[in-house]
């Protein structure tokens, strides 16, 4: 349901950066959307997974200091402005619906605008699920996401982007399973693989006066 | 502090305003801006497909400072951000009014879509749908649930008529017709007594709303609709 | 088990003020068997402390070949208080296989106290076909400390295909972080040669510039080339961040990312002949 691309927490208004990344030819076919997805998945996807399965085990555990730090981290490993404020964007988005959709006292540790991954992973903590469940609910997302996009920007068969998806999920689940192990290191140790091109996509992409998603 | 629901009454008065491309959504909330600032704390919304360019019209127009119209950025998806996912909309809203408390009306533009898209009743307490005339007179009869069902039907644009070989009184009668004798405002910007009528349905609703008399209906997302077809079963 | 002939260095270098507090000395320079240190002269446009010669400048020499697989070496920097130091590389640092495999490892801690400047202008990382090789980089600032550096990675030498790098950069200001990047290229890395990472990008670099004048705002974002971008980072420092088909188009736009930043991180050459310093560290642009 939390990665469920029609949960009502406004994804469906940002591409994942697959908008910018398609406007300068970098991905054209299937093919190259569909490494699109692995290149997310592996790095954006994966910090984010490793810090939605710690935020899911600190909040079921009451650790909500940490939580705090873990916020501080995330924030140092986008280097990209623009991509801190999208992050905190949908986590707030997301913080709204779960305020009506499911509410819960672990929610309250969190600031105003925190990062989604942290959300996602409190969210989790809130249904009771584990943490390598709240990881792979956000690697989903991570993939979805620019996959729904797609459609939109791309002339793409819709099933061809599925199938791309459905070969994903032995992925996301092995790396799921990779974060939840991650997540019980030092959080200064914590995986912080970098996406150059996303980075560079992500500013240039808000000064574009047309365009179909918000990031 | 968390965005949480605020209750009603203790926030502005929400109206949506949906209605298909080009038939003068923004130019309606301009006028209304201009009709109600003075009476009315006024905010506005808008939701467009690509970035923010109603917004920067309604700004260019100078009819409310700029920092009180936002824009949310739909993803191409109009329909959704006032139907199935309202959460953007929602926090827009929320934090014009923490902005410039106490706001009396926010004001929300649906970005043009098509007949069928209607704002949520979680999003909005009442809504207008703005056809015009150039749209063709047989569209108030073609219905669907903005038209059938919204709080007011506008036709707009009705200095136009003549030239687009419309009927101004029998467009607003079918479209009477088709919404079971509810209002229709025939308006036009250049004719000043139909902008006074829009602003009027406008202070009557804000009073409904305050006195806690108005109540949100829901037109619905998808018009009930015959197929010529006689084995075509129920939907 | 690292191969037979595998190396172990350990480098460790320090400055401080000078007893009349007017320019920075070396405390302490240890070279260790491939990390060679040199006292060094400004050989290039630098930024911040273009021209000055009260600074302390030291060149690592990185060994003739190498880092090889299995070697494993790491250096100590500590920039005392008030001091400025400028650290330089003679030459790209080309990672290539060793004869039995392994992993290659660098590890390199930076500490810089309070009212220092840290200056550190590398040249290139080359990831060579076939290497294992792991950098890892911390760098911990006191609140009224200064930095700029640069980091440049090439895929390949000309022509070939990378092998795996994997480099970690973790900058903390008073204890806070404030930049954490990794990189992965190579077999190993997947995806990274999707459009999401590096796509068909050869080169990929960075500047980071930390300044205690930036606590209450740092510079504001601006997309000053196609293929780069200057972002503010979560703290008073910001990120040049460039992503190129070859290493000349890289540093020409982290030149450009400089300028864009304006004095005094501009690099400058020292003296009148700038022009001739083309080809050296910093390339001034324009």
């Amino acid at each position: 349901m939390l990665s469920d691309g029609r949960f009502p927490a406004g994804g469906y208004a940002h591409s994942g950066g697959l908008e910018p990344t398609v406007a300068a030819g970098r991905v054209s076919n299937a093919a190259e959307l569909e490494q699109f997805l692995v290149g997310r998945a592996e790095t954006a996807g994966f910090v984010a997974a490793v810090f939605a399965a710690a935020a899911c085990s600190m909040a079921s555990r009451g650790e909500t200091v940490a939580l705090a730090g873990l916020e501080a981290e995330l924030d140092a490993r986008f280097p990209s402005s623009e991509l801190r404020a999208v992050s905190r964007t949908l986590g707030r988005q997301l913080l709204r619906a779960m305020s009506t959709i499911h509410p819960h006292p672990y929610f309250s540790v969190l600031a105003a605008a925190p990062h989604q991954p942290m959300v996602m992973g409190i969210a989790a903590a809130a249904f009771g699920l584990d943490s390598r469940a709240a990881a792979l609910a956000i690697l989903h997302e991570s993939v979805a996401g620019p996959a729904a996009a797609a459609a939109k920007l791309m002339p793409v068969d819709p099933f061809e982007v599925h199938a791309a998806l459905a070969r994903a999920s032995a992925r996301l689940d092995r790396l799921s399973e990779a974060a939840a192990a991650q997540a019980e290191a030092p959080v200064c140790d914590f995986p912080s693989l970098g996406s150059p091109l996303m980075d560079i996509a992500a500013e240039h992409h808000k000064r574009r006066s047309t365009r179909l998603f918000a990031s | 502090m968390h965005d949480t629901p605020a209750k009603s009454k203790e926030r502005a008065l929400r109206i949506g305003i949906a209605g298909p491309v080009g038939t003068g959504k923004s130019s309606v909330i301009a006028a209304l801006c201009r009709g109600l600032s003075t009476e009315f704390s006024l905010g506005v919304i808008t939701n467009d497909i690509y970035t923010d360019e109603d917004a920067r019209f309604l700004r260019s127009e100078g009819v409310l400072p700029g920092e009180r119209i936002r824009a949310v950025e739909t993803g191409a998806c109009p329909h959704t951000a006032i139907r199935d996912d309202v959460t953007m909309n929602l926090i827009a809203i929320e934090d014009l009014e923490r902005d410039f408390a106490p706001l009396d009306i926010v004001l929300v533009e649906s970005g043009g879509d098509n007949l069928t898209a209607t704002f949520s009743p979680a999003l909005v307490d009442a809504q207008m749908f703005v056809l015009d005339v150039a749209g063709g007179g047989d569209v108030a009869r073609k219905g669907g649930p903005g038209i059938a069902r919204a709080d007011l039907l506008v036709v707009n644009k009705i200095d136009l008529a003549e030239h687009v070989d419309v009927d101004v009184d029998q467009m607003v009668a079918d479209a009477e017709n088709a919404r079971d004798g509810g209002p229709v405002l025939a308006l036009s910007r250049k004719r000043p007594e139909t902008v006074g009528h829009l602003c009027d349905w406008v202070r009557q609703l804000h009073r409904a709303y305050i006195g806690g008399t108005h109540t949100a209906i829901d037109p619905g997302p998808m018009a009930p609709h015959s197929h010529p077809h006689p084995h075509t079963t129920d939907h | 088990m690292r191969p037979a002939g595998a190396m172990t260095a350990r480098a460790v270098l320090a400055t401080e003020l000078t007893a009349d507090g007017r320019s920075s000395r070396l405390s302490v320079l240890r070279s260790q068997g491939f990390l060679v240190l040199r006292p060094a002269n400004a050989s290039g446009p630098e930024p911040l402390v273009s021209g000055r010669r009260d600074v302390a400048r030291v060149a690592l020499a990185a060994g003739t070949a190498g880092p090889l697989g299995g070697d494993d070496f790491a250096l100590d920097v500590h920039v005392g208080p008030a001091s400025t130091l400028v650290l330089s590389e003679i030459s790209a640092m080309l990672v290539l296989p060793g004869s039995r495999g392994g992993r290659s490892r660098l590890r390199i801690t930076v500490r810089v106290d309070e009212n220092a400047t840290f200056v550190w202008i590398p040249k290139p990382v080359i990831a060579a076909r076939g290497c294992d090789h792991e950098q890892d980089v911390q760098i911990s600032l006191h609140r009224n400390a200064r930095m700029v550096m640069r980091e440049e990675t090439l895929l390949g030498r000309h022509r070939e295909a990378p092998g795996n790098l994997r480099t970690t950069l973790r900058i903390s200001c008073e204890g806070r972080p404030l930049y954490h990047q990794q990189l992965r290229v190579g077999p190993d890395a997947e995806g990274s040669g999707s459009a999401a990472v590096l796509g068909e990008s050869r080169a990929v670099g960075s500047v980071i510039a930390v300044d205690p004048a930036w606590t209450a705002a740092a510079p504001a974002a601006a997309a000053f080339h196609p293929d780069a971008v200057l972002t503010p980072l979560p703290g008073p420092g910001v990120l040049i961040s460039a992503a190129t088909r070859d290493s000349l188009q890289l540093r020409q736009v982290l030149d450009l990312g400089l300028e864009t930043l304006g004095a005094p991180w501009r690099p400058l050459a020292a003296g009148l002949n700038r022009d001739s310093a083309a080809g050296a560290q910093f390339k001034t642009a324009g």
